[in-house]
């Protein structure tokens, strides 16, 4: 399937994070978003609003960020694709409809354009902290895609690919951007419409009386109809059959949650996507996804100029987590280095993936925030110092050190 | 002569507005929202509005359950979500007529900002509010319409808040159409609902309905039936009455009828005004 | 300090988890609860509503959870103990305020009865599926304790215990309960009060002028004052320095110092060793040892008990806080033993964490159950049994294929007969 002209601006630009994720949203076939205003997410708002005319696309400010996930919802039953914009405190109070939108199997995009927290936390700074409660933070086991740009011109590739995986897969597929990316300007090159690939919506073509909401296919995922074509379906929050109907039985909630994470976790091969440099003759690898790549990147230039074997394995999916690949180069490598700008998440997969075969060494949000190379190359050198395997991270201490 | 489909008891008019194969429901007896249902229904029918192109929400709670029974596209969404998850629903197919069917707890408290957001925005959909004045889904819990000094499980010394007068939020907040009836009500309950659904706006109709289980156990005000008793003593039909007036307090004189009926642009209309503007730039 | 005569209904009772759990928090001296009725989790707000009045305490039903647990932060500041009462969906609802409570450094108890999910799931059966959500459900970072009672009676002791952590450590302490413990009647014994150790709040006691409110003592917590006494005090959720002034940068002044929220993390991780409570047996020659809390906790023993008929030495490893996580305690067993057997009801949860503490160095086993009922004794016995035998080293979470997954997907089962 191809998306339409005017929604796909073609050429090189000089786009913002924000801007471009409006642009990927639209050429991925985006025509809905229900936000609330919250730092640092605003730009998408206008960037929205300024082409929305022209591309035929529709936009409500809802009261609350609770009420614009639910309107999301809503909107994609519609046949629409759908998404919303927010920053930690707005994705806190969406918790509870991601639930909703995995129990509907309901295809949306969330963005989280994360800012320094907890709470209010500093609302103008880059932050990494949301990472696992985008996996974890409703109630209830569900599985989620989540990708991690780190520039504007992925935050534009990841944005299509976010929808395309958000349809494939029914489910919400959540970008987790930041502050940092999401204000950078940068060159972005958005490609021709017929050469993006959409992955269309999985509709239903049998007879009208036949539909089963959540009947699925051989991979898990059931096939959608549009409200309005006439199928008089019922869905529900509460745990369901195939018709959508409630059943209060630990047997049905077998049947309808086992399958919803199946329809991920059977497929994490061919979700998982990671960029991995110079991993083969490596001693230390650093792994990193979003803001901290800039100054990844820097540090393992000045290590390797050192002379220090560093490879890297960026994260683009962060959720489902590379746990084979992780597994593999641990009994590879010497140690992990992980730069987070938060006080650890991400490492603790890293290190239950090691199985002891490596070290871990925690690169935590310092003084510096993202601008942390120094800390990064001190923290391999540490690493390379380090000979016996320790049970446990070991967490580079900054200049600074501990309050 | 045409056989008999299956026996006569089996046919039911409403069966093809109904999903009957989720027959028997769980309200229990003596409960009004079952009479709102079929009220709804009859509504639906007399309205003559195209029922492919019309979508049911509900929240949570007992009432929560309306959209599980009735055979339209349907919705049972979040606690005090209905009203968000509909505005979606509207906005971005705008063919659509979306009826929210669910509490008063559920619209009025938890979701009461979506309620008056999208009354002010006068987002294009009905609201059916049944009220018992009670949160029975979890066992009688005071609710944001128990009447002052009235006995919950969790005001069980007398409630002291004052409760809200919804046809006065609805007003007030900008909805075009709002009317009150009881379960006891039908007939003027099914013609207002078949008016509503042809209404364009935020229309709100609050349907005052007996909870034998809760409301009337804990007050002792007997079973379903005496709360109907009740209903026929001590409702006056007062249409177009200001809605100011129409606090109810503990078993007092319930005023009914239909308050408001006006024209306003409906958040669509609005908002493709806005959008034919920016196009020609 | 010893609890206060007029707040604990002393006695012995038959009693089930909820209201043991609206007795406990009165009797630890709680003050003001704000909740929202959400099953499975009404009686205890209920029990509240009816005994608070005579104590001198307020409940409070808000219109929703949003404002249940702003409520409580706000009823908290203003120098009571408080607790709201939820279960899953309001839970979820509360994420956002919830770091808004650890950032302000708010003592306050969430009473969580968790129930099946995701979403409205099943609201009268069980499940244990938010314990990684108590944990990471707010955005940014902070750190919680949470703590798994298995009993009435201890819904009615742990939450005492609750009141008492979240005072010492000025942080959110969740009690992750589940609808079989809440609804479950037993024997609850209240004992006198004078029997009863609750916690003070950490009151300043210095010159007005020079309090700070987040100025921390040794143990990295800072004392506390109420609103009203003349402080004049200024809290934000914004990242503020220890007068409680927000700070955008944290360079200011050309201090380097290391950014104020680290703190928040500091206090409960370098004081774990002293929060953590586990509960252990049969450790000494285990070869297995089966790690639970909660409900799963009770089903374990049965399974462990059956295991054992069969000559198999089996450890029982009870988490009675689940976070912070008993890191060193795993890694310490992982050494010794074979395997470690986990049955929770969720699909995955903390056995992720007793995989990430193990090291490599031990097989973990996984009895997944989604919820809405417990676990078959047998399929417990029976993994125990498989990872006694197992002898590779496996590189992920063995996941057992359950009595009732087989059921379900393989054994015919129809759900609309």
């Amino acid at each position: 399937m191809k998306t339409n002209l005017k929604a796909v601006l073609t050429g090189t630009h000089t786009l913002s994070g924000n801007e471009a994720f409006i642009e990927g949203a639209f050429a991925a076939g985006c025509r809905f978003l229900a936000a609330y205003p919250i730092m640092p997410a605003i730009e998408t708002i206008e960037r929205y609003l300024k082409r929305s005319a022209e591309v035929g696309a529709t936009f409500i400010q809802m009261e609350d960020e609770i009420s614009a996930l639910a309107a999301v919802i809503g909107a994609s039953w519609t046949g629409k694709k759908s998404m919303t914009v927010t920053s930690g405190p707005g994705f806190s109070n969406m918790m509870e409809h991601l639930g909703l939108g995995v129990m509907l199997e309901t295809p949306c995009v969330i963005v989280d354009v994360q800012q320094s927290g907890p709470s209010l936390g500093i609302p103008t700074r880059a932050g990494q902290g949301d990472m696992m409660q985008a996996r974890w933070g409703s109630h209830g086991d569900y599985e989620v895609i989540t990708l991690s740009p780190s520039s504007p011109q992925e935050m534009f590739d990841f944005t299509i690919k976010a929808f395309n995986f958000s349809e494939k897969y029914r489910t919400p597929v959540i970008i987790m951007s930041d502050e940092y990316v999401a204000h950078k300007k940068e060159k972005v090159i958005i490609p021709r419409a017929d050469e993006i690939k959409i992955t269309p919506r999985r509709y239903f073509k049998g007879q009208k009386d036949k539909y089963l909401p959540f009947k699925r296919d051989k991979d898990f995922v059931p096939r959608m109809v549009d409200i309005g074509d006439g199928y008089k379906f019922h869905v529900t929050g509460l745990t369901h059959d195939d018709k959508g109907y409630p059943i209060m039985l630990e047997e049905c909630q077998e049947y309808n949650v086992h399958p919803i994470l199946w329809k991920i976790r059977n497929d994490t091969e061919k979700i998982i996507e990671f960029q991995e440099i110079g991993t083969k003759d490596a001693e230390i690898v650093i792994v990193y996804y979003g803001a901290t790549s800039g100054a990844a990147s820097k540090a393992i230039k000045q290590a390797r100029d050192l002379g220090i074997k560093v490879g890297s394995l960026k994260l683009d999916t962060v959720w489902p987590f590379p746990d084979k690949k992780i597994t593999e180069l641990a009994e590879k490598v010497k140690a992990f280095v992980v730069p987070e700008i938060n006080y650890g998440q991400i490492v603790s997969e890293v290190e239950r993936c090691s199985y002891g075969n490596a070290n871990v060494v925690f690169v935590s949000h310092g003084e510096n925030g993202i601008d942390n190379t120094e800390d990064i190359v001190s923290a391999i050198k540490l690493a390379l110092n380090e000979e016996k395997i320790k049970k446990g991270i070991i967490e580079y201490q900054s200049q600074t050190g501990r309050v | 002569m045409e056989p008999l489909r299956k026996t006569e008891k089996d046919i039911h008019p409403m069966d093809d507005l109904l999903r009957m194969d989720r027959i028997p429901h769980i309200w229990c007896p003596g409960c009004g929202i079952g009479t709102a249902v079929t009220a709804f229904a009859a509504g639906l029918a007399k309205a003559e509005i195209d029922l492919t192109k019309t979508c049911i929400v509900s929240g949570i709670g007992c009432t929560g359950r309306v959209a599980g029974y009735v055979k339209l596209d349907s919705f049972h969404t979040t606690h005090g979500r209905a009203i968000a998850f509909a505005t979606g629903i509207q906005v971005a197919n705008p063919d659509l007529k979306v009826i929210v069917f669910s509490g008063d707890g559920d619209l009025i408290s938890i979701g009461g900002n979506h309620f008056i957001h999208a009354a002010r925005r006068n987002i294009n959909m009905l609201v059916i509010c049944v009220n018992n004045f009670i949160y029975a889904m979890t066992g009688g819990q005071v609710a944001p319409t128990t009447p002052l000094a009235t006995y919950a499980t969790t005001s069980p010394f007398g409630c002291v808040e004052p409760p809200f007068n919804i046809p006065y939020l609805a007003d007030s907040s900008g909805a075009v159409y709002v009317a009150r009836w009881t379960a006891l009500h039908v007939r003027r309950l099914t013609n207002s609902i078949a008016e509503a659904l042809k209404k364009p706006g935020f229309s709100v109709i609050e349907v005052i309905s007996p909870c034998a289980m809760y409301y009337s156990r804990i007050n002792r005000l007997g079973d379903g039936l005496d709360m109907m008793k009740f209903y026929h003593d001590n409702t006056e039909i007062r249409h177009g009455e200001d809605t100011k007036n129409l606090d109810i307090g503990f078993q007092t004189k319930i005023i009914v009828g239909k308050f408001v009926d006006r024209e306003r642009p409906t958040y669509m209309d609005s908002y493709n005004k806005w959008l034919s503007g920016t196009k020609k730039d | 300090m010893k609890a206060n005569p007029r707040d604990v209904n002393t006695g012995t009772y038959y009693m089930d988890g909820d209201v043991a759990a609206g007795h406990g928090a009165l009797a630890a001296g709680c003050r003001f609860i704000g909740g929202y009725p959400i099953t499975p989790s009404t009686e205890a707000a209920e029990t509240f509503a009816r005994i608070a009045p005579k104590a001198g305490a307020v409940f409070i039903q808000m219109e929703d959870e949003l404002g249940s647990i702003a409520s409580v932060m706000g009823a908290s500041w203003s120098g009571v103990k408080t607790m709201t009462i939820t279960s899953g969906p309001g839970y979820s609802l509360m994420m956002e305020i919830i770091g808004l409570g650890a950032m302000i450094e708010a003592p306050f108890v969430i009473l969580n009865i968790q129930r099946g999910g995701p979403s409205t799931g099943v609201p009268t059966k069980t499940g244990q599926a938010d314990m990684m959500q108590s944990r990471w459900g707010s955005h940014g970072d902070y750190e919680i304790i949470a703590i798994s009672p298995d009993s009435p009676q201890e819904l009615f002791d742990y939450t005492i215990k609750a009141f008492n952590l979240s005072e010492k450590y000025r942080c959110p302490v969740m009690i992750m309960s589940d609808e079989c413990v809440g609804h479950m009647s037993e024997k609850v014994v209240i004992p006198p009060a004078e029997e009863i150790e609750i916690e003070p709040r950490r009151f300043y006691n210095g010159p007005k002028e020079k309090y700070l409110p987040f100025k921390p003592d040794q143990d990295l917590v800072p004392k506390m004052v109420k609103a009203g006494d003349g402080y004049n005090l200024y809290i934000t959720g914004l990242v503020h320095d220890e007068r409680g002034y927000p700070i955008t940068n944290q360079k200011e002044k050309g201090k380097r110092q290391q950014f104020p929220t680290r703190r928040l993390v500091d206090k409960i991780r370098l004081n774990a060793d002293k929060i953590i409570e586990l509960n252990e047996e049969g450790m000494d020659d285990a070869e297995v040892v089966v790690v639970s809390y909660g409900i799963s906790y009770r089903v374990a023993i049965r399974g462990i008990e059956k295991a054992r008929e069969k000559g198999i030495k089996v450890g029982n490893l009870r988490l009675i806080t689940v976070w912070p996580f008993p890191d060193k305690k795993i890694t310490e067993l992982a050494s010794k033993v074979k395997a470690f057997v986990v049955p929770e009801i969720n699909y995955g949860q903390i056995v992720f964490e007793v995989e990430r503490c193990s090291h490599g160095q031990a097989n973990v086993v996984l009895i997944p159950h989604g919820g809405a009922g417990v676990h078959n004794p047998d399929d417990i016995a029976e993994a125990i049994e498989y990872a006694v035998k197992e002898k590779k080293k496996i590189r992920k979470v063995i996941e057992w294929k359950t009595r009732l997954e087989k059921f379900v997907f393989e054994g015919g089962y129809k759900l609309n007969k």
